[in-house]
């Protein structure tokens, strides 16, 4: 219900905002919005391992989370300038539009509808994900092809939402949805029995089967039924803002493969190398057309880490989830990642 | 003095602006222009800033197709139909829910005070605690109540608890038999509506001769007997053309009968148990504004203790009863839009939910939303102030 009022006081701020509102996003708005106010507000799911969850502390932790970080240090030089916004999926892009936070970076899938049809733009993908199943073992299920019938609990507003229902039309099977505001109610739903089968991006399905009371009374199946490109959204129409996260994101690859970290940036700062030198500020002043000081991406990596660090520590293998880097690798190690050069 | 023939004096016709009548009609006439102005100004100031923000305005995503899964709708539903369509099986779905609540609640609610006002100490205590427990915990808690803690503890489909082999309760719904009519058994369907329209010619006629002559037939009875036997004998006649589909485990569920899914029923029960309280009270409080001279004036008269309550005591009650039982109506079906809380597809659920986040169209939806209710409140409204009005005719 919490949510629900939230949606629609969401909605209702955001007609409100839209009635009364004078004129479009103006370029450098944004960034001078976030300056004055002396914090990034940022858009996280409402717990998510990995992506973005409160730790015991009520410190918020993940990597998208992290991304948020990211878009701190480069701005004002301290990581720690950020106030997180839960919101579940039906919330977040009315809360994007009405000015309510500043970048949404919760496991958003791009797609065509959302890129251009809501005023927003995606900046990157922090992560390359694809839909998959969580069955209950009893079911003795061992492919998706199996599931002709079965109910399934799935979260409102989602891509994985519409995915269901391309994949059982294609492959001519039925299917029963039930659907749920929330995380936690979705993964309610589904240990209740209420549903055979959750569904959602398969990252998140390991994180969702260890926090289950049994986590071997289920299991995932091989099957990934779609792509799932996640990446953090700004509103359309202020371009500065729009680079500096998306140049954020940027640095961080780029000094993964450049082999810059947190441990070892200090040291490397003071590098004669000319692609480390543009990285760290001391050549050229790349931040100054977005309206950041020139050691932005020194201050990412020195206090947030590169992308494999953060992959690592949220996601990968320093973390309970334990994903592979797959797709996610550098172009470099048989992944897709992939930055364009800071020059 | 004047002759008698002389007119009286004319008065002159003030000019327009000294007449208060023509004045008000100005000062009405502006208001209303202002206002247009102001809607004017803030649909267009909208729909530039929609533009300028790149945010697609209109109501062409109706016509698009939807892409998602419903899991419970009245009429054909695919994840192919448009999102036009997900628009009336959500509020064909609300107007399902409301209809069920508000026929419980009545039910319940006259029971409950009409027992509150009972003799018997035991029956008026239980009625009074039902009304003092459900009318006073959020209805909120009530529906959560019902689903997580009853509905999601009821067995796996495997496990279902059944009912002659034939009904089934768990915790994917009840699953009852459906009737299946065969070729001649709309006539059965014909008899039943006969029977019901001569019952009701019966009533009336029977109270007409009542009035003349002072003899009544024991007009309930028969009509009971006619509803039950005429559509009774032309269903055997015709050879009995109904079949019950029974729900068999299969796979994943039940398939066949009718499933009334979890999520229905918890909103119904709530919805149900929750405005019952309040027409509880209502009804306690209409039946006590009769003043307790009307009921000892009937009794003088020598009707029986059921006449007096049908023929004295209810009929003048209903008159305090229907306006305070309209908006219980008008709550209850507003309220019915908590069924999102619970994942009942309402039209709040399914397309000021997922139809809103998925075309992203806030303005179009909620306004179509807001729409809806406040048409469904003025339709209730209306009937029940034509219902009040014929009752009120009975007054002398
Ligand atoms: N990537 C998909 C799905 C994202 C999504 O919302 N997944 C659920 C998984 S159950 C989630 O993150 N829920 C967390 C929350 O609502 O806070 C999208 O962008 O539509």
């Amino acid at each position: 219900m919490l949510h629900n009022n939230k949606t629609l006081l969401c909605s209702a701020t955001a007609i409100m905002a839209t009635l009364l509102a004078t004129g479009s996003a103006q370029a450098g708005e944004t960034m001078d919005a976030v300056k004055e106010r002396g914090q990034v507000v940022c858009g996280v799911s409402t717990g998510l391992p990995g992506f973005s969850t409160p730790d015991d502390q009520g410190n918020w932790e993940g990597i998208d989370v992290d991304v948020c970080h990211g878009v701190a240090a480069a701005v004002f030089g301290d990581a720690s300038k950020v106030q997180f916004v839960p919101l579940n999926a039906k919330e977040r892009f009315t809360a994007l539009q009405s000015g309510e936070i500043d970048v949404l970076s919760r496991n958003t899938t791009w797609t065509a509808t959302r890129d251009t049809t809501l005023g927003l733009n995606f900046t990157g993908v922090s992560f390359y994900d694809g839909q998959g199943f969580l069955v209950k073992e009893s079911l003795g299920i061992d492919s998706a092809k199996q599931l002709d019938g079965a109910a399934f609990c799935v979260q409102s507003g989602t891509t994985t939402e519409l995915n269901l229902a391309d994949y059982f039309q294609a492959h001519d099977m039925s299917f029963e949805p039930v659907v749920f505001d929330t995380s936690d109610q979705t993964v309610g739903g589904f240990e209740a029995g209420r549903c055979d089968v959750l569904t959602s991006d398969t990252s998140q399905l390991n994180a969702l089967r260890i926090k289950l009371s049994d986590p071997d009374s289920a299991k995932v199946l091989p099957e990934v039924i779609s792509k799932e490109p996640l990446g953090p959204v700004v509103r359309q129409g202020d371009d500065q803002w729009f680079n500096a996260v998306k140049w954020t994101l940027f640095a961080m690859i780029n000094a993964e493969e450049m082999g810059i970290s947190s441990e070892n940036a200090d040291e490397m700062k003071g590098s004669e190398k000319p692609g480390i030198a543009r990285f760290m500020g001391s050549e050229g002043n790349f931040g100054e057309a977005m309206g950041l000081p020139a050691d932005w991406a020194y201050s990412i990596v020195s206090q947030v880490g590169n992308y494999g660090e953060v992959f690592d520590r949220n996601v990968g293998a320093g973390s309970p989830l334990n994903i592979e880097r797959g797709l996610n690798a550098l172009w470099t190690e048989g992944g897709i990642q992939y930055a364009p050069p800071i020059r | 003095m004047t002759t008698p023939s002389s007119p009286p004096p004319r008065r002159e016709t003030p000019p327009f602006w000294r007449d208060p009548a023509k004045r008000a009609l100005l000062f009405q006439a502006l208001m209303l222009a202002a206002l247009f102005a102001v809607i004017g100004f803030i649909v267009s100031n909208t729909l530039e800033n929609l533009d300028a923000r790149g945010i697609t305005t209109g109501f062409g995503f109706l016509h698009d197709t939807a892409g998602f899964g419903i899991v419970q709708s009245l009429i054909d539903y695919t994840p192919q139909s448009t999102y036009g369509r997900t628009f009336l099986v959500g509020l064909l779905n609300t107007l399902l829910v409301s209809t069920l609540g508000i026929a419980a609640a009545t039910i319940i609610g006259f029971l409950m005070g009409i027992a509150r006002l009972s003799p018997n100490w035991l029956i008026a205590r239980i009625a009074g605690a039902y009304v003092e427990i459900f009318r006073n915990i959020p209805l909120l808690l009530q529906i959560f109540f019902w689903y997580f803690a009853v509905l999601r503890s009821l067995p796996s489909p495997r496990q279902s608890m059944s009912l002659g082999e034939a009904v089934f309760l768990n915790i994917r719904g009840l699953v009852v038999p459906a009737p299946v009519g065969g070729p001649g058994f709309v006539w059965t369907l014909v008899a039943l509506a006969v029977a019901v329209i001569a019952a009701i010619v019966l009533v009336r006629w029977n109270r007409r001769r009542q009035a003349a002559t002072g003899d009544r037939l024991p007009a309930g009875w028969i009509s009971a007997g006619i509803i039950v036997v005429l559509p009774a004998v032309v269903f055997i006649a015709s050879g009995m053309p109904l079949t019950w589909d029974i729900p068999k485990l299969g796979g994943f569920n039940f398939s066949g009968g009718i499933t009334v899914l979890p999520e229905l029923l918890a909103l119904w029960l709530a919805l149900s148990i929750y405005t019952g309280a309040f027409i509880a009270e209502i009804v306690r409080s209409g039946i006590q504004a009769v003043s307790k001279g009307q009921t000892e004036a009937a009794r003088a008269l020598s009707l029986s203790g059921g006449m007096t309550l049908r023929l004295v005591v209810i009929p003048q009650a209903m008159r305090v009863i229907i306006p305070p039982l309209t908006s219980q109506y008008l709550n209850l079906i507003k309220n019915s839009s908590l069924a999102t809380a619970i994942g009942y597809p309402d039209l709040v659920s399914v397309f000021a939910g997922t139809t809103l986040n998925q075309t992203g169209q806030a303005i179009e939806v909620i306004m179509m939303t807001m729409a809806v209710y406040l048409t469904l409140s003025l339709l209730v409204s209306m009937f029940m102030n034509w219902f009040n009005a014929r009752m009120a005719l009975v007054e002398r």
